[in-house]
């Protein structure tokens, strides 16, 4: 064994946005442990609930993440509903499967970026993005916003698609789908990308399910887990299957989201063909009484949002478990043994979203 | 088409139980899902939540506050060690053979243990005091 240096790794760093800490155990280059730590910004949005109502609570949801936020808000009213037992007219459900599936879709692209950044290739950088922006246009125009969408409430949406909108957004979709194609297919074919992706940051099936591992990461080592499965909102009337891939690497874990944002294309022109007309919202009368585990995909993997009430308009507890802090432990257990150089780009390949972790 | 609500059912159980029923699940196939813990007016409310092809099931504890003290799943679940050093952190919780234990550091958090007090603890602790009467100097 060789003399043994710890290296901090965050929490800034140039592929962090967000701060996480790695102490990183090494020998001569090599990673032979890591350990995490986290918390720099807790918030402690989820005491937030015991001073707001629970109505209220839909905005500070949807406002965890910046990328993944209607899937936020989609989960907290999926739970709220589980627990007061709301029926969510049909085109509601649909409606949510759109917007969902374009967060999914803007969220993948924002990754392919920074992946490309942290790897060194600029250029794609700035064209993943550049199609990213497309797709936010798209979700301006039919939200009116691009960050937080503001469109989910508990026993519907706020807002419809109407008139010709739907044709529009089909239209445009075709576009965002075409110039993706130039994006993915330099992820899956380039040499460049390849040398830094195939058989780093491995994890093998077994201990991606028994770390808990979450979304991409999970599917990417052969296990075929995807909570839409479970057929929330409207996605039991669609046909998919959950995108898995089995190398468990990095190149792996690039190309299950690559192929989820063709999926999500798919999702999505699946429901504007289905949705019927019909309201778009239930009144909403009387207080949550009991406790929901609301489990829902989010780009990321699988998010939790845990509903306790006690009858009166204030959540008794309110608990979100985020894909990333889930996926912690895979990480690592995959940063032990790759090389120094390599653990930006395996810290990338879970997609942290240290904002979601940081409820 | 009607909204979809998973079944959840929720097993209650003692602290001596926990490591064996949880040894049990994951020798039947499930997976860690995550560690919940909520504060009540004496106790804890402790849940874990496992899942295995889409069937989703809870572990349920309700430890004394007075003796905060749960043991480590660590041990089948070595995953677990986010969810168990964030009871301890958050919670206050004492969390027994923790495989990899920061020792309340897992949490960079400018207040120690904030989610070991209830809504009311919390009012009654950030109400102004009053100030005492000549009597009582």
């Amino acid at each position: 064994m060789g003399k043994q240096t710890i290296v901090p790794f965050g929490p800034q760093h140039p592929v962090l946005p967000e701060p996480i800490h790695l102490d990183l155990v090494l020998e001569d280059e090599k990673v032979v442990q890591a350990i995490p730590s986290i918390g720099f910004i807790h918030r402690g949005l989820e005491r937030l609930a015991e001073k707001k109502e629970f109505t209220e609570m839909v905005y500070v949801g949807e406002r965890i993440c910046g990328i993944c936020s209607f899937i936020h808000s989609h989960a907290f009213c999926h739970g709220v509903e589980g627990v007061m037992k709301i029926e969510v007219p049909e085109r509601a459900q649909y409606l949510r499967v759109v917007w969902g599936e374009m967060s999914r879709i803007h969220s993948h692209l924002l990754w392919l970026g920074l992946m490309a950044d942290a790897f060194g290739f600029e250029n794609l950088f700035m064209h993943s993005w550049r199609v990213r922006e497309r797709l936010l246009d798209l979700v301006e125009a039919t939200t009116g916003g691009r960050v937080i969408f503001g469109s989910c409430k508990i026993g519907g949406v706020r807002r419809d698609i109407v008139g010709g909108a739907m044709a529009d957004v089909t239209k445009e979709l075709r576009e965002i789908e075409k110039m993706s194609t130039e994006i993915t297919s330099v992820f899956e074919k380039d040499n460049s990308v390849k040398k830094r992706t195939v058989g780093v940051g491995v994890i093998n099936k077994e201990d991606a399910y028994l770390l808990g591992a979450v979304g991409p990461v999970l599917r990417a080592s052969g296990v075929s887990s995807d909570m839409r499965m479970l057929g929330y909102g409207a996605y039991g009337q669609l046909q998919f299957q959950p995108m898995v891939e089995t190398a468990g690497d990095c190149y792996a874990r690039t190309q299950v989201r690559c192929k989820e944002i063709y999926q999500s294309f798919g999702l999505i022109r699946q429901a504007i063909e289905r949705i019927p007309e019909g309201p778009i919202e239930t009144k909403v009368t009387g207080t949550p009484n009991g406790e929901f585990f609301a489990r829902l995909e989010q780009p990321r993997g699988e998010v939790l949002h845990y509903i306790k009430g006690n009858g009166t308009k204030f959540l008794e507890r309110y608990r979100v478990r985020t894909p990333t802090f889930a996926n912690v432990p895979p990480l690592v257990h995959m940063l032990a043994g790759c090389q120094l150089a390599d653990v930006p780009v395996v810290v990338l390949t879970i997609d942290p979203c240290i904002s979601c972790t940081e409820r | 088409m009607t909204t979809h609500f998973e079944e959840q059912p929720i097993i209650i159980l003692n602290r001596e139980e926990l490591v064996a029923k949880v040894a049990q699940l994951k020798k039947d196939g499930y997976r860690l899902v995550q560690v919940c813990a909520t504060t009540l007016a004496d106790d804890f409310d402790i849940t874990y939540s496992f899942d295995k092809d889409y069937k989703f099931e809870s572990l349920r504890l309700s430890i004394p506050r007075t003796d905060a003290v749960v043991p480590s799943i660590t041990g089948e679940f070595f995953g677990a060690f986010t969810y168990e050093n964030e009871l301890q952190d958050l919670f206050g919780l004492k969390v027994t053979d923790l495989k990899l234990d920061f020792g309340g550091k897992f949490y960079q958090l400018a207040k120690k243990t904030p989610f070991n007090e209830t809504k009311a603890e919390a009012t009654a602790a950030a109400a102004p005091k009053p100030t005492p009467t000549p009597e009582a100097k």
